[in-house]
C-alpha cells in the first residue's frame, strides 16, 4: 500500500528521523578506533601519525562523513582500494589526486550514487548504501560534469530542485541565493544560454538551495577562468563561514585546495597516500606548495621526499 | 532498492509534483516538442483513414467495418505514444545530464516513476485530443462514442505502455544512451503479434499463444468485437487487466533491479554511451 506523505509530514519526518538516528547512534555507536579518522590505510609513516585534533574531536562528536574500508571494484579495476577517513562537522576537506586516483568514485559512493564493493560510507549517521533516503535532504552536490536542464530558466530549475528538497518559503530562498551568487539578473534566462561561469554559479545555487549540512563538490572550478574561479572560491569560503557546512571537495587545483581546505587527503590509484593539514603536509615533504607535494606523491617520490625532509 | 519496504513505498505528492512541473516547464519552453507530439499521430490517422475510405468503396466488408482501421490506428497510438511519453520524459534527464542531480536528491525511485506516468498521460493528451477531433471531422469516427469501453481500452493500453516504458528506461539508465533507440523500437517488436489491424485468428496457431499472453491483443480484439459486432467483451478486458497487473509488477521489479545494477557499475554518474 502506498503511503501519501504531505510536505508538512516530510518535514516532521526529517526532524523525527534525526532523533531516531541520534538515539540509534548513542545506543549502538561502535567505539571509534583512532584509525577511523584514517590518516591512511596503507602501512607507512603517515599511518602512524594521526592528527591529535581529529582524534580528540572524534571522542566527542559523530563525524559528518565517515568512510570505513571503502572498496570499489569495476570488473578487475580497483578504483577505490580500502580507504577510511572521517570528516568533522564544519570542516573543509580536499580530495587531491591525479586522473583515475578514485576521487570521483569516492564522492559518488559518499553520495550513494555508486554502491561500494565492500566497506561503508556514512553521512550524518546514515549508511549511504541502505539509508540514503534519511539524509539526502540534508546534503547536496555540485559538479561541472553534471548539468541542469538547459531549456529551463534558472528560476525554474531552482524551483524544481527547491520543491524536491522541500525548501520552505521557496520564492524567498531563490531570491536570497540568487542575490548571494549574483544571479538575480539571470533568473529568467534559460540555463543553457549562460556562460560557463554563470552555469557554475547556477549549479552552486542548486547545491546550496537546501542549505546543506554536508556539501560535496567535484572540481567546482574546473574550466573556469581564474577570475571566476576566485569568485566561486570566495563565495564558498563565505558560505562555509556563515553556515558551518561540512565540505568534501575533489580538485586538481592545488591553489584552491590550499586556500579552502583545513585538511587534505591525497589519493593515488584508489588509495590514500597521505592525509593531513596543508601546513603539515608542506612541512612533512619539505615543500613550499601543495603542487610540489602532489607531484612527489604522483611520481612515486613521496617516501623519499618525506625522508629527506626529516 | 535496499530501502525498508515502508520507506520505499512512502511517497510524496509534492516531489512528484516537482518532477511533473519540471517536464511541463520543458514542454512550455519548446514548441517543437509539442508539435512533435501531435503531427505524427495526425499524419498516420489521415493516411490510414483515407486508405480505409478508398478500400471501403471497393469492398463490402470494409464498407461495413467503418471505423475499425481508424480505431486501431488511434488505439495503437495510445499504446505507442504512452510508452514514448514515459520513455522520452526519462530520456530528457539523460540528454540534459541531470540524472545524477535527481538521484542524489530526496526524490525516490517510485516518485520518479509516478511522475513519468503522469507525464505519459499529459503528453498523450496533447497528441491524441487534437487527433481524435480530426477523426471526427474527416471520417466521422468518434472514439469517445465508444463510451465506457473506450475508458477500459485506454486504461489497459496505458498500463502496458508504462510497463514497456519502465523496462526501456531501466535499460537506458543501466546501459547508457547506446540503448536509447529501444525507446522508439521496443513497441514495434510486439506490434505484429498484438494484432492491431487483423484478428488473432489469422496468426499461425503457435503464435496465437504468444498473442494471447500480451494484454494489448485483448484490447484490439475487444475493439473489433465492439465495432463490428456491437458486443463489449468484458471477459477480454478482465484478462487484459490481470495480465497488465502482473506485467506492471514485473516491470517495476526490473526497473529497480536495473537501478541497483546501475549503482553497482557506476552508470548513474555518466550519461553517455
Amino acid at each position: 500500500m502506498l503511503v501519501l506523505e504531505s510536505r508538512a509530514e516530510m518535514r516532521r519526518r526529517d526532524v523525527s528521523s534525526l532523533d531516531e538516528w541520534d538515539a540509534v547512534a548513542l545506543a549502538f555507536a561502535e567505539p571509534v578506533a583512532p584509525r577511523a579518522f584514517g590518516r591512511r590505510t596503507r602501512a607507512g609513516p603517515c599511518a602512524r601519525r594521526p592528527a591529535a585534533s581529529h582524534l580528540t574531536f572524534m571522542a566527542a562528536v559523530e563525524p559528518a562523513v565517515a568512510v570505513e574500508n571503502l572498496v570499489k571494484v569495476y570488473n578487475t579495476t580497483r578504483a577505490v582500494d580500502g580507504i577510511s577517513f572521517a570528516l568533522e562537522p564544519g570542516s573543509v576537506t580536499g580530495l587531491l589526486g591525479g586522473n583515475g586516483a578514485g576521487k570521483t568514485t569516492t564522492i559518488a559512493m559518499v553520495l550513494g550514487l555508486v554502491m561500494p564493493t565492500s566497506g561503508s560510507a556514512r553521512v550524518l549517521g546514515a549508511d549511504m548504501s541502505r539509508q540514503s533516503h534519511k539524509v539526502l535532504q540534508r546534503m547536496n552536490f555540485e559538479s561541472p560534469y553534471v548539468d541542469m536542464p538547459h531549456r529551463l530558466t534558472v528560476r525554474q530549475n531552482l524551483a524544481v530542485f527547491g520543491r524536491l528538497y522541500a525548501v520552505p518559503d521557496l520564492a524567498a530562498r531563490i531570491a536570497q541565493i540568487a542575490d548571494e551568487l549574483s544571479l538575480t539578473e539571470f533568473l529568467d534566462r534559460p540555463t543553457g544560454k549562460l556562460s560557463a561561469g554563470q552555469k557554475t554559479r547556477v549549479a552552486l545555487a542548486k547545491a546550496l538551495i537546501n542549505a546543506p549540512e554536508v556539501l560535496l563538490l567535484d572540481e567546482p572550478t574546473a574550466s573556469l577562468d581564474p577570475d571566476t574561479a576566485d569568485w566561486v572560491r570566495t563565495r564558498l569560503e563565505r558560505y562555509r563561514a556563515e553556515r558551518g557546512t561540512t565540505v568534501l571537495l575533489a580538485s586538481h587545483n592545488m591553489a584552491e585546495v590550499e586556500r579552502l581546505c583545513d585538511r587534505v587527503i591525497i589519493m593515488k590509484l584508489g588509495r590514500i597516500e597521505d592525509d593531513d593539514t596543508p601546513s603539515q603536509l608542506l612541512a612533512r615533504y619539505g615543500r613550499d606548495t601543495l603542487e610540489e607535494v602532489f607531484l612527489d606523491v604522483a611520481r612515486g617520490r613521496g617516501e623519499a621526499a618525506r625522508e629527506a625532509a626529516q | 532498492m535496499s530501502l525498508p519496504l515502508s520507506s520505499a513505498l512512502m511517497i510524496s505528492p509534492h516531489r512528484i509534483g516537482a518532477m511533473v512541473l519540471r517536464y511541463l516547464y520543458l514542454l512550455r519552453s519548446s514548441w517543437s516538442r509539442v508539435l512533435e507530439l501531435i503531427y505524427w499521430p495526425a499524419v498516420q490517422l489521415l493516411v490510414w483513414g483515407f486508405l480505409q475510405f478508398y478500400i471501403a468503396q471497393n469492398s463490402g466488408f470494409f464498407a461495413r467495418a467503418g471505423g475499425v482501421f481508424i480505431g486501431a490506428v488511434m488505439m495503437w497510438d495510445i499504446l505507442f505514444r504512452g510508452q514514448l511519453g514515459f520513455s522520452i520524459s526519462f530520456l530528457e534527464e539523460m540528454w540534459s545530464r541531470n540524472l545524477a542531480n535527481l538521484m542524489i536528491s530526496p526524490l525516490r525511485p517510485i516518485e520518479f516513476v509516478m511522475a513519468l506516468m503522469v507525464m505519459s498521460v499529459v503528453r498523450l493528451a496533447i497528441g491524441m485530443v487534437p487527433v481524435s477531433l480530426l477523426a471526427i471531422a474527416f471520417f466521422g469516427f468518434n472514439i469517445y462514442g465508444l463510451g465506457l469501453a473506450f475508458a477500459v481500452f485506454f486504461m489497459n493500453l496505458i498500463l502496458t505502455s508504462w510497463s514497456v516504458g519502465l523496462v526501456v528506461s531501466g535499460l537506458v539508465m543501466r546501459n547508457g544512451m547506446g540503448a536509447e533507440s529501444l525507446a522508439w523500437t521496443m513497441m514495434f517488436l510486439i506490434m505484429p503479434v498484438i494484432c492491431v489491424y487483423y484478428p488473432v485468428s489469422v496468426l499461425p496457431h503457435w503464435l496465437q499463444w504468444v498473442a494471447w499472453s500480451l494484454p494489448p491483443t485483448y484490447v484490439f480484439e475487444g475493439m473489433r468485437a465492439l465495432i463490428l459486432e456491437q458486443q463489449f467483451r468484458a471477459d477480454l478486458m478482465v484478462a487484459a487487466f490481470a495480465l497488465n497487473a502482473a506485467y506492471f509488477a514485473v516491470a517495476v521489479a526490473i526497473f529497480l533491479a536495473l537501478l541497483r545494477s546501475a549503482r553497482r557499475i557506476g552508470s548513474l554518474l555518466q550519461s553517455g554511451e
